[in-house]
């Protein structure tokens, strides 16, 4: 910021020069006023997540009964033996596949190639259809063996609690996704963007909320499934 | 560089359209000055309707059994609500979705908020969970009556007042606020960072925005736990999960919980309820640094100090919430974490105080009425404040935990303290808002009354609470460690807080009498530097600027600057025209 207007010639440096820069006028970051404020809600996001983890560990270390061993609830056996999370490995790897198409979409975007970054994010978007289905089968399959929010064969009925208010709201999380994709996806086809001095910095601002329901999914899979 | 400062400068580029249509310009509006508006009106009609909850409570106690539409689940009713709409439906909503809205802009120098849209839906919301909340009163079985901790098991099992209908709308209501709260606070948040004018850096900010800004991010991350708390407890309710029910036998029924722990509640809804404090408090702070200044025509005393320490109070109170369980059970060594933090937070707050005070040591004092009503803060606020350090101590805690010892400490300190302020700050921003002067005499009045009445009311509480009158109860009965004189002292309490809650009416008169026919307000009635006295209109129009956004060249706090003609420097004055004041935004 090199205006008159800082009243000064002498630019400091070191750790006062962080702050300073920090707290130049008109912006203290260098972003558009849309992508600041998805970090910020990502932050807040962050915290709702933070407290549904440390809740389930909490309850999970409070509750009276034996807790389910994951392994053997969340196994699949195509025909002969249970191979255990199978499925959960491969809806973790279709949603950690979806980050990678959508980091080259915002990359395509900046290359302000329409179609290839149309392609890519509806190709985000389909990878977030299958792991909500995936969870669906996962859910309808549980539910099918007897598990309740309230109660279920295995131990303690905080486990049926928990599986489905986490996963129930991440996954509430990954179709308001797809849906937000979708819609940027056809307004980057319908060339929206193109007629707005070809701006696509949307697609990444999509793409942070995009990347950070993958991340909140890897800590879920971490302490749910691994735990 | 230049490729964000295009973005930011694009409003240039932009034609203002006014809207035209009432609708469009009082209802479904998108300016931040109509939703502040709209937030401030609403905000207080939920107060009133609160104050008069906190009358029948009064009633009740102070001539217990007198009045027969008063029983005990209704008492419990009264309390619960008059706790919960206080706390966040009138101070939350009125401070950063009232103040919040209105000021920012304006003292920043933008044109509005980032996403006004955004902001609409926001108001929107709010009201929608105003409208839930007072629902909850004509619901079979009423509101909830559960307490404003809404602890649980008591809050969902039957016993309780509301659990038929009650608790399930609280939580609806709260889910939408804070709906509602995180589409504005976005906003505050982002328009604070990223849309102030040229040459309004950080640290050239006023304190009013400083203390909004700070305390809509302890909303943004306090918030979450409340709903993640309300979200479990309507599972317990609704599905019959155990997240907070442990196995329990309520009314000689096993209702089938087993294995939760009510405590966890306890945590979240602290790790929410103690920074929800200083979401109330640090606006306070803020906007009676900048009451102090003008009217005593001095420059804020130590005012990167001041924002250091809306720094620090904000982070602490994430890390201070279980100073509110001393009693629920905690490992000792975990009551002296919280005590220590409690305590450590008195050092910013003390840093705070004794700035105000030497704000006004050989100002130039005028005793207006905002004045008066900031300098009555100071007194309130050191007042609830020391009597914190007193309940901040796990071992003074235990014997004065639940008594009216607390309840006189929190009213004093986030009750009357900030409410203060906000009569403070709606008396000295009323002629930019409305274009009219108040009636200074009718306003001095309101103020004597107001704020000799309600240490008529909460000072004598203390005294109770050393003799162990306890909170929340409906009637004392037959208590033998109580004298007499105490229900002769709680007759006097209930008294003033007819006599506190009357002399508001002079507050309304004089708002509506003054928007009328008062008299037409100068731009700048009180000689202030900040940017909002500086719009070309009187009251702003949409766009608040005119053609040209201002240009920032000093602080916010140059008063009785020696060497030039008036005693005060706007902030869009050059250097050239002007002796440079002290400017915190660069390195000397």
């Amino acid at each position: 910021m090199s205006e008159a207007v800082l009243d000064t010639t002498v630019e400091p440096s070191g750790a006062s020069g962080v702050s300073h820069d920090f707290s130049r006028d008109k912006q203290a970051f260098g972003v558009p006023w849309g992508k600041a404020m998805m970090w910020i809600f990502l932050l807040s996001d962050t915290f709702i997540f933070s407290c549904f983890l440390v809740a389930y560990m909490s309850v999970r270390l409070a509750a009276t009964d034996a807790w389910p061993v994951p392994s053997e609830v969340f196994a699949l056996s195509f025909g002969g033996e249970p191979i255990p999370l199978i499925l959960i490995a491969i809806m973790t790897f279709i949603l950690i596949t979806s980050s990678g198409t959508m980091a080259m979409a915002v990359n395509m975007g900046y290359r302000k190639e329409k179609n290839k970054t149309f392609w890519l994010m509806f190709a985000t978007a389909m990878l977030g259809v299958s792991f909500v289905s995936m969870q669906a089968f996962e859910w309808t399959k549980l539910i099918q063996e007897g598990v309740r929010p309230w109660e279920n064969p295995f131990g303690a009925a905080q486990f049926g609690a928990s599986f489905f208010m986490i996963t129930g709201f991440h996954g509430m999380h990954v179709t308001v996704g797809v849906i937000y994709l979708l819609v940027i996806a056809f307004r980057v086809k319908r060339g929206y963007y193109e007629r707005r001095g070809n701006n696509y910095e949307i697609v990444e601002i999509t793409g942070l909320y995009w990347h950070f329901v993958d991340l909140v999914w890897v800590f879920i899979f971490a302490f749910f499934y691994l735990w | 560089m230049s490729s964000y400062v295009a973005i930011a400068d694009r409003d240039h580029e932009i034609e203002h359209h006014d809207p035209q249509t009432f609708i469009r310009k009082y209802v479904w509006s998108q300016d931040h000055k109509v939703i502040a508006i709209q937030y401030g009106i609403t905000a207080i009609f939920v107060g009133l309707i609160a104050l008069g909850l906190s009358l029948m409570m009064r009633l009740q106690l102070g001539f217990p059994n007198e009045f027969e539409f008063i029983n005990p689940e209704s008492y419990y009713q009264f309390i619960t609500m008059h706790g919960m709409i206080m706390v966040i439906y009138l101070l939350t909503a009125l401070f950063l979705g009232g103040f919040g809205n209105y000021l920012i802009p304006l003292m920043c120098g933008a044109r509005d908020m980032v996403f006004p849209y955004m902001n609409m839906l926001s108001y929107w919301a709010y009201l929608l969970s105003v409208i839930i909340l007072l629902a909850s009163f004509f619901v079979p079985g009423g509101a909830t009556g559960a307490g404003w901790t809404l602890y649980p098991p008591q809050a969902i099992l039957p016993g309780t007042p509301g659990v038929e209908w009650g608790i399930l709308l609280m939580l609806v209501s709260l889910a939408v606020f804070i709906v509602a709260f995180t589409m504005g606070g976005l906003n505050y948040v982002t328009t604070v960072l990223q849309a102030r004018c040229r040459g309004m850096t950080l640290m050239r900010m006023p304190l009013s925005v400083w203390g909004i800004f700070i305390a809509t991010i302890l909303g943004l991350l306090a918030f979450p736990a409340l709903l993640v708390s309300a979200i479990m407890m309507l599972f317990d309710m609704n599905l019959g999960t155990s997240f907070f029910m442990p196995a329990i036998s309520s009314m000689g029924v096993d209702p089938g919980f087993v294995g939760g722990s009510p405590i966890l509640f306890q945590h979240l809804f602290w790790f929410f309820g103690h920074p929800e404090v200083y979401i109330v408090a640090l606006p306070a702070f803020g906007i009676v640094s900048d009451l102090l200044s003008v009217h005593a025509r001095k420059n804020i005393f130590g005012y990167r100090m001041m924002v250091w320490a809306l720094i620090a109070i904000g982070g602490l109170s994430f890390v201070v919430w279980a100073h509110h369980m001393y009693v629920s059970g905690m490992h000792p060594y975990f009551g002296f974490f919280f005590a220590t933090t409690t305590l450590i937070i008195a050092v910013p707050t003390a840093i705070k105080v004794y700035n105000w005070v030497l704000t006004l040591w050989e100002g130039n004092i005028h005793l207006r009425v905002p004045m008066l009503f900031a300098i009555g803060f100071i007194f309130t606020f050191i007042h609830g404040g020391l009597t914190g350090l007193f309940l901040g101590n796990v071992t003074i805690d235990m014997p004065l935990s639940d008594t009216y010892f607390v309840v006189a400490h929190f009213h004093m300190v986030m009750g009357v303290s900030p409410i203060l302020v906000v009569f403070g700050a709606i008396y000295h921003w009323f002629p930019k808002i409305t274009g009219k002067m108040y009636n200074e005499t009718l306003g001095k009045w309101h103020f004597w009354m107001t704020f000799l009445g309600t240490y008529a009311i909460y000072l004598p509480m203390h005294y109770l609470g050393f003799q162990g009158v306890p909170r929340r109860y409906f009637a004392m009965g037959n208590t033998d460690f109580l004298p007499e004189s105490a229900q002769a002292l709680n007759a006097a309490i209930t008294i003033s807080a007819l006599f506190v809650a009357a002399t508001q009416i002079l507050f309304f008169v004089n708002m509506i009498w003054s928007m009328k026919s008062g008299k037409k307000a100068d731009p700048n009635p009180w000689d202030a530097t900040t940017l909002e006295w500086l719009t070309p209109d009187t009251p702003p129009k949409h766009g608040n600027w005119g053609p040209d956004l201002p240009v920032v060249h000093r602080w916010a706090y140059d008063y009785s600057v020696p060497g030039y003609e008036d005693d005060f420097i706007p902030q869009t004055v050059p250097p050239e025209q002007a002796p440079a004041g002290r400017d915190h935004g660069v390195v000397d």
